[in-house]
């Protein structure tokens, strides 16, 4: 078998266990893993910029709210149906990217991580200053007749794994083919020495470009999807904590592996889950657990698998 | 014809004049040496040949056509390759990426037409047996070597080449020296080359640079006659080899 045709495998493999998971699953667990699986939607959107092509942000937060506030207004205030409230969220997040990734990247390293993090502030101050249409901290809540798309409704605990599975899937397997195409291998050009990329004749800035917009738009579908499965539009999802998240979930799982970012929101979200549940302290185990695992496998869980024992891992 | 002209081609770094006013020709299918005492300014020169170092002032003509706006990656795009004086590889992807990633600037060839060029390429330089290694792993020597084939791959019109020779063994020095003669006719190439050895074995013009102008230019014999250079570079024999 070649390396791709194991990679399609593999994928294929943790999509069918997701799908049969749903199955066996107590009802609580089955809801905390459409979550994990839109969060992870999120991550492998910050994993294309910060795994594989190598730029750090810490500001993936605007991304991820621009498509759930996009969302959230298109429907609340702007009356459309689900559906096309999706499109706007994710429309906005494309804007936002352009955006931002035009003017960001004028700057690199720590400057360009300064620069994220600023817009990522102001997207979030806009947010309380627009407290008439945005509910400002306290956030708003997309009711259940709103949430219904080709006849399903989204609100309820069977229709809503399905849709964050195929959502995650379709991401899944398209970055999975995505970062083994040209455009991909060009951009882990970029991340491993990009003025040797420049002067073999790839056009750097523009790759990187490129990058941050998939990469904004991902999340931003992730956050449309988030509003729309959870019915939740709060600010807390623009804080930089959000941008944390992202960036903590892919150095778990594995920067630049396929399955790393599943990986890591699925191991946080339940090491906070179990901590809590034995102990009031649980950021402080969870704080631990994290620190033993930056220790001893640096380079994330399936990181570490593949350096370790499957080389061939996506 | 002329593959490559420079006109009135300047660089100053602050006060630090790299480059003044260079005019320079390089006839298309010619192999040319550029040599000169260390800091005389030839990383500088080739640099903006290149694109890598933009120029203060001055023109680059590359086929005749005005370059001297184009960024890097279009001026490769046209046919120039460039290898770095100071080795720069991917050091965490193996030797076949490494010169995939080089091959797939040209964009009409599939994958299997850059695997059938990687492993061309790679057999004539003699890594063939380590295409699936690290690239930071290689020796030293083999590093400067796979820095040249990710040069030859991309079957450039004009190769320059920032002392490939750096570095390397005797025996490594001697198949360069026989890798550049075996593919006499094919590019144009721009040698920068601080081994008068190897710039004898296979050389058909040189420029000697100096202080960030050009002294001479010329065969080597004419070169070697030339009484400035055998003042400021031949005739010191600690700068022959450094
Ligand atoms: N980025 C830079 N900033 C400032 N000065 C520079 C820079 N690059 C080169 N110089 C200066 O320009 C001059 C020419 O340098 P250059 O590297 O072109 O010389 P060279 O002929 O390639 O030398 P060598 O044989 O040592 O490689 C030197 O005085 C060098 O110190
Ligand atoms: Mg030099």
């Amino acid at each position: 078998m070649t390396r791709e045709q194991k990679s399609l495998w593999l994928h294929a493999a943790v999509v069918l266990v997701l799908g049969a998971l749903y199955f066996v699953l107590p009802e609580y667990h089955a809801g905390n893993l459409a979550r994990i699986m839109v969060l992870a939607v999120y991550a492998m959107g910050y994993n294309l910029l910060f795994g594989y092509t190598g730029l750090l942000s810490l500001g993936h937060a605007m991304f991820f709210a621009a498509g759930m506030y996009g969302f959230g207004l298109a429907v609340n205030h702007g009356g459309l149906p689900a559906g096309a409230a999706v499109l706007i969220g994710i429309a906005a997040t494309l804007v936002v990217s352009v955006v931002v990734g035009f003017l960001a990247l004028r700057t690199r390293d720590v400057a360009f991580m300064i620069v994220m993090l600023m817009f990522a502030q102001t997207g979030y101050l806009i947010i309380l200053y627009f407290g008439e249409f945005t509910r400002g901290d306290e956030g708003f809540v997309v009711q259940q007749a709103q949430r219904g798309l080709f006849g399903f409704d989204l609100s309820a605990q069977g229709i809503r794994y399905w849709a964050a599975l195929i959502l995650f899937s379709a991401c899944l397997l398209g970055i999975a083919k995505g970062v083994n195409s040209r455009f991909g291998k060009a951009l882990v050009a970029v991340r491993e020495n990009e003025e040797r990329a420049r002067m073999l004749g790839y056009d750097t800035h523009r790759l990187k470009f490129l990058a941050v917009v998939l990469s904004g738009v991902l999340s931003g579908a992730a956050g449309a999807a988030y509003g729309l499965l959870f019915g939740y539009i709060g600010s807390t999802f623009a804080t930089v904590q959000y941008s944390i998240f992202p960036l903590l979930w892919v150095l778990l799982g594995g920067a630049g592996t396929t399955l790393g970012p599943f990986v890591g929101v699925l191991f946080m979200f339940y090491l906070i889950d179990l901590s809590s549940f034995l102990t009031d302290a649980y950021m402080f185990i969870a704080g631990i657990a994290l620190l033993l695992l930056t220790m001893f496998a640096p380079k994330g869980i399936v990181g570490q698998i593949r350096a370790s024992r499957v080389p061939w891992l996506p | 014809m002329n593959i490559l002209e420079t006109r009135a081609l300047t660089k100053s770094f602050g006060g630090i004049k790299a480059n003044t006013n260079i005019d320079f020709a390089l006839e298309q299918g010619r192999t040319m040496a550029l040599i000169g005492p260390n800091g005389a300014g030839k990383s500088t020169f080739v640099g903006m040949l290149s694109g890598r170092i933009p120029a203060t002032s001055g023109q680059v003509f590359f086929k005749g056509k005005d370059i001297s706006h184009l960024p890097a990656h279009r001026r490769i795009a046209l046919g120039i390759a460039y290898t770095f004086q100071i080795t720069s590889v991917f050091s965490n992807l193996d030797v076949r990426e490494n010169v995939a990633l080089a091959a797939r600037r040209d964009r009409t060839k599939s994958e299997d037409e850059v695997a059938e060029r990687v492993a061309g390429v790679l057999a004539r330089v003699g890594l063939s047996d380590r295409m699936e290694q690290l690239a930071g792993g290689l020796s030293y020597g083999h590093q400067r070597v796979l820095e040249i084939a990710m040069g030859l791959v991309q079957e450039p019109e004009l190769l320059i080449l920032d002392e490939p020779t750096q570095g390397l063994a005797e025996s490594e020095v001697t198949e360069f020296v026989d890798l550049i003669n075996g593919l006499q006719g094919r590019p144009t190439i721009l040698l920068i080359e601080h081994n008068m050895d190897v710039v004898m074995r296979t050389a058909e013009m040189i420029t000697v640079l100096n202080f960030g102008e050009i002294l001479a230019s010329g065969t080597p014999q004419e070169v070697h006659d030339n009484a400035a250079v055998q003042a400021a570079y031949l005739g010191t024999t600690t700068n022959a080899e450094s």
